[in-house]
């Protein structure tokens, strides 16, 4: 086909391409992005309460990190900018500590006494051994009856009138593994164009694990409200080396906002399609 | 030759009946679309209310229900976010953009349920 039926054959091509592109723009798209922030209410009614004491931690694990001290320094930083409730600026306790005192059915150490920063614990069993050293979840187990002991959280919570008490348990361990991973190897074809593929190899990584449990009492009764535990891992190339203490922030901040909505109603921001 | 009753009604009933369900699509389709567009000046109650009177109208749009799922979601009403999105795939299994959006979905709503501990 040459000369005007061929130009014919192209002219009508292109007006139906158009036409095409006409309609296409006059219908618009099917789907559509937009941006939603879920709201979610708290887990908890914390009404009652005007203050929260983040008063500690059974904490354990690595060396490297004091969990105890970092946990309740990030939690009261996140509750001041992001909770109404009034944060408490208290001495830090040593619950393992305390929870020994309890197990013994000893008094407190002349310090506490006096100062009345911790108030008498009440005797718990003579015969619970809490373990010397937190190593692993089994350990933490024992000390899970100081948080039973309403007495010593209502003594608690009378002395700072009341508050909605923080505390629980924090374990904060490395961990090591090896195996076969998944990851995108990247390549150039003889054309120079880019590809990425998924390739299995064998690595030998190292990190930490992070399972904190968060204990919330009624300072009014010294009952427990709530409590919930998580658990989150990291993991690096054998090679590569990571502060302890910034793998502990970096799996804290993925915790902080379901432990803040366990008080606090919070928006969750996202991206759907809505369709036409 | 001998036509069977029954489709002579059948016929009957599609020649009538074809230009309101046509009408009743359009209708769905027209709410819908004013729906996006006030959800995307950020009235969600008002788009509620559009996509509500879709699914009324039209009760197989699956988009209807994707929509109003969403808008549901950003309610915070997460019960019945769960109830529409699960009807848009009850309608359409595969559409992978509706399963896509219940996916993010549940992912909140189980953060949210976890909690009762």
């Amino acid at each position: 086909m040459t000369g005007p039926a061929a130009k014919k054959s192209s002219l009508a091509l292109a007006a139906i391409a158009a036409c095409g592109a006409v309609f296409a723009l006059a219908c618009g798209p099917d789907f559509y992005e937009i941006p939603i922030e879920t709201p979610i209410q708290p887990k908890m009614d914390v009404t009652p309460f005007q203050r929260v004491l983040v008063v500690g931690f059974v904490a354990g694990g690595s060396e490297d990190v004091d969990a105890n001290q970092e946990t309740v320094r990030l939690l009261r930083s996140q509750l001041r900018t992001k909770s109404s409730l009034k944060v408490i600026d208290a001495d830090i306790l040593p619950l393992i500590d305390v929870a020994k005192e309890q197990s013994q059915g000893a008094p407190n150490s002349p310090d506490d006494t006096t100062s009345g920063a911790t108030p008498s614990p009440r005797p718990v069993s003579q015969t619970l051994a809490l373990p010397a050293n937190i190593k692993e979840e089994k350990d933490l187990e024992p000390y899970e009856r100081l948080f039973a002991n309403t007495a010593y959280w209502k003594r608690i919570g009378e002395e700072f009138q009341n508050p909605l008490i923080v505390t629980g348990t924090v374990l904060f361990s490395s961990r090591s593994t090896s195996g076969f991973v998944q990851r995108d190897q990247e390549t150039y074809d003889s054309m120079g164009r880019r590809i990425v593929r998924p390739v299995r190899t064998y690595m030998e990584r190292k990190g930490f694990i992070l399972r904190p449990k968060f204990v919330f009492i009624d300072g009014r009764t010294g009952a427990t409200m709530y409590s919930e535990s998580y658990r989150e891992e990291i993991l690096y190339n054998a090679q590569q080396n990571t502060p302890a203490l910034s793998s502990y922030f970096e799996l804290m901040d993925r915790l902080v906002p379901n432990f803040l909505s366990a008080l606090s109603s919070q928006k969750i921001r996202g991206t759907r399609v809505l369709l036409k | 030759m001998k036509v069977p009753v029954v489709v002579l009604v059948a016929c009957a009933a599609a020649v009538t009946a074809s230009p309101s369900f046509a009408d009743a699509k359009t209708e769905a389709k027209s709410q819908v679309e004013f729906g996006i567009n006030v959800a995307q000046r950020g009235l969600w109650r008002e788009a509620i209310y559009r996509w509500q009177k879709a699914t009324e109208i039209d009760p197989t749009y699956v988009a209807a229900y994707n929509d109003l799922a969403i808008a549901y979601e950003h309610e915070g009403q997460l019960d019945k976010a769960r109830k529409a999105y699960e009807k848009a795939i009850e309608l359409d299994p595969n559409n992978s953009q509706v399963r896509q959006n219940y996916e993010l979905f549940k992912e909140i709503n189980d953060r949210t349920s976890s909690k009762e501990k």
